[in-house]
């Protein structure tokens, strides 16, 4: 039986580690945006229907995008891009959370709709960007058509436990302890980080 | 068999004074919960818990509706009318029941009351067992109170009296107990405005509402009983002489509520006993519900 993998060794646990991240941050960027949208929008049904609206729909066409991005030349670079992507797009939520959002709310004065359009202007880049890493990462874990449910699954499992941790921790703790740009900077930081990490990867798997 | 039959005999009684004592005589689905009403004792109640386990949020005595039957209520009277002259026009936030707005609407025959409720199932509820009636003065927007406050500084409107009563046990919206917030809403003020808040007078959350109030308005008027009562001006706070007489023109029709007007008067006290050094609670930091624990 011939061998595809694409990844050994410490490279596959980089890979679980970044699709891990992944979902820990579409989460506690989703709970911390309820807060920035707060101020401006309200905190009604509405405001999270709205928010949760965007994150699905991004996330949803991120999986297809990821998924075809997956089919040229593979590789944790790639990934790392992807991820890196992710977090800086996720910088001008800071900045754009002041007068540009009370503008907006201004100019859109119903809830509903003033608050969707809030969340796609902050969040529907980067999160369409985390959406793409599960996708790719099943293409760089799945060494042959048998395992490749298993691999799929095993991916779901750390990325979506990610999420859980990414919920749990920012709404029962971080916000407790930290401010929310605070949180974001962070958040942004080991993204980053992360990033980096599965680009020297990379370099050391073609060694 | 018998032993059976005892375990469930003992498993319903603790039902069954519930049953007894407390009637749930309607109960409605909204967005945001529950809305329940009860009756109990010749009184009948708003709840978002079941049973009322925790907190009521408008009482209503069946045989003197106009009678108040919560205890703050009082406090927020106080507040509202000892403080200044009779106001012109007030912003109340939160509806409840409306014991508070229905009240003031009848002792203040000529201000305008606007009440931001943001629950369409509270209101209902509320003018169907409550007696509350709208009218041209007295009228309800069914909008996030946030949102309201910032419209209404847009545009231009300004309040005698604020009130800030959206606050229940079990769940707070933490974008409206803000050092942001509360400055919106001391802009929205005249003046010679006052803020009159229903607060917390337990847990962590006691300290860091404390500092939050002070950093944005400086020295106020704590009034404890089971709630706690936050009375601000940014004028200055008016003194003890000016409250009596103020407190005095009204004792005659606040008794029709039930309500002995000086007997509030020695609750007013500007005496910090909360940790004055806990972290004020902004936008950026507002764990409001983690604190209430």
């Amino acid at each position: 039986m011939s061998d595809h993998r694409l990844l050994r060794g410490p490279a596959v646990a980089v890979c679980y580690l970044v699709a891990f991240w992944s979902g820990f941050f579409v989460m506690g960027v989703e709970l911390l945006g309820g807060r920035i949208l707060a101020p401006n929008f309200g905190s009604s049904i509405y405001v999270w229907g709205a928010l949760i609206t965007v994150f699905m729909l991004a996330l949803s066409l991120g999986y297809l995008a990821g998924g075809r991005y997956s089919q040229n030349n593979p590789s944790l670079k790639r990934l790392g891009v992807l991820l890196g992507i992710a977090a800086l797009t996720t910088l001008p939520v800071v900045p754009l959370a002041g007068t540009p959002l009370e503008d907006l709310a201004i100019h859109i004065p119903d809830p509903r709709f003033g608050s969707l359009t809030a969340a796609v202007l902050l969040f529907f880049i980067p999160t369409f960007f985390s959406g793409m890493v599960s996708p790719y990462c099943v293409r760089l874990l799945v060494d042959n058509e048998a395992s490749s449910g298993r691999r799929a699954g095993q991916l779901y499992f750390v990325s979506t436990f990610g999420s859980a941790a990414g919920t749990l921790l920012t709404s029962f703790y971080l916000v407790l302890w930290f401010e929310v740009n605070t949180l974001l900077w962070v958040m942004i930081a080991l993204s980053l980080g992360f990033a980096t990490l599965s680009m020297l990867f990379n370099g050391k798997q073609r060694a | 068999m018998t032993k059976l039959l005892s375990l469930l005999v003992l498993s319903v009684l603790p039902v069954l004074p519930a049953l007894g004592a407390q009637q749930m005589i309607h109960s409605e689905k909204s967005l945001y919960r529950e809305v329940l009403v009860y009756e109990e004792a010749g009184e009948r109640c708003m709840c978002f818990t079941r049973a009322c386990r925790i907190g009521r949020q408008s009482c209503l005595v069946l045989n003197d509706p106009h009678r108040f039957a919560l205890n703050y209520t009082r406090m927020m009277m106080a507040g509202t009318l000892f403080t200044g002259p009779a106001p012109q026009r007030l912003l109340i936030v939160g509806l409840g029941g409306g014991s508070i707005p229905t009240a003031l609407r009848e002792i203040l025959p000529q201000a305008q009351i606007d009440v931001v409720e943001i629950d369409p199932a509270v209101t209902r509820v509320a003018r169907r067992y409550f007696n509350f009636r709208e009218d041209p003065k007295m009228k309800v927007f069914e909008v996030d109170g946030r949102v309201y406050v910032k419209r209404a500084l847009r545009a231009g409107t300004k309040y005698d009296v604020v009130m800030l009563d959206a606050f229940d046990h079990e769940y707070i919206p933490e974008h409206l107990l803000t050092r942001e917030f509360l400055t919106e809403v001391k802009s929205l003020l005249t003046p010679q405005g006052v803020l009159v808040a229903n607060t917390f007078s337990s847990s962590r959350l006691y300290d860091h509402e404390s500092t939050t109030y002070a950093d944005v308005f400086g020295t106020y008027y704590n009034l404890k009983s089971a709630n706690r009562v936050i009375i601000a001006r940014p004028a200055g706070l008016p003194d003890d002489a000016s409250m009596r007489t103020r407190a005095a023109e009204y004792e005659k029709v606040l008794r029709t509520f039930g309500v002995d007007a000086m007997s509030v008067l020695p609750m007013f006290t500007t005496r910090p006993d909360w940790d004055t050094g806990a972290r004020v609670l902004t936008d950026q930091y507002s764990p409001a519900n983690l604190l209430n624990r």
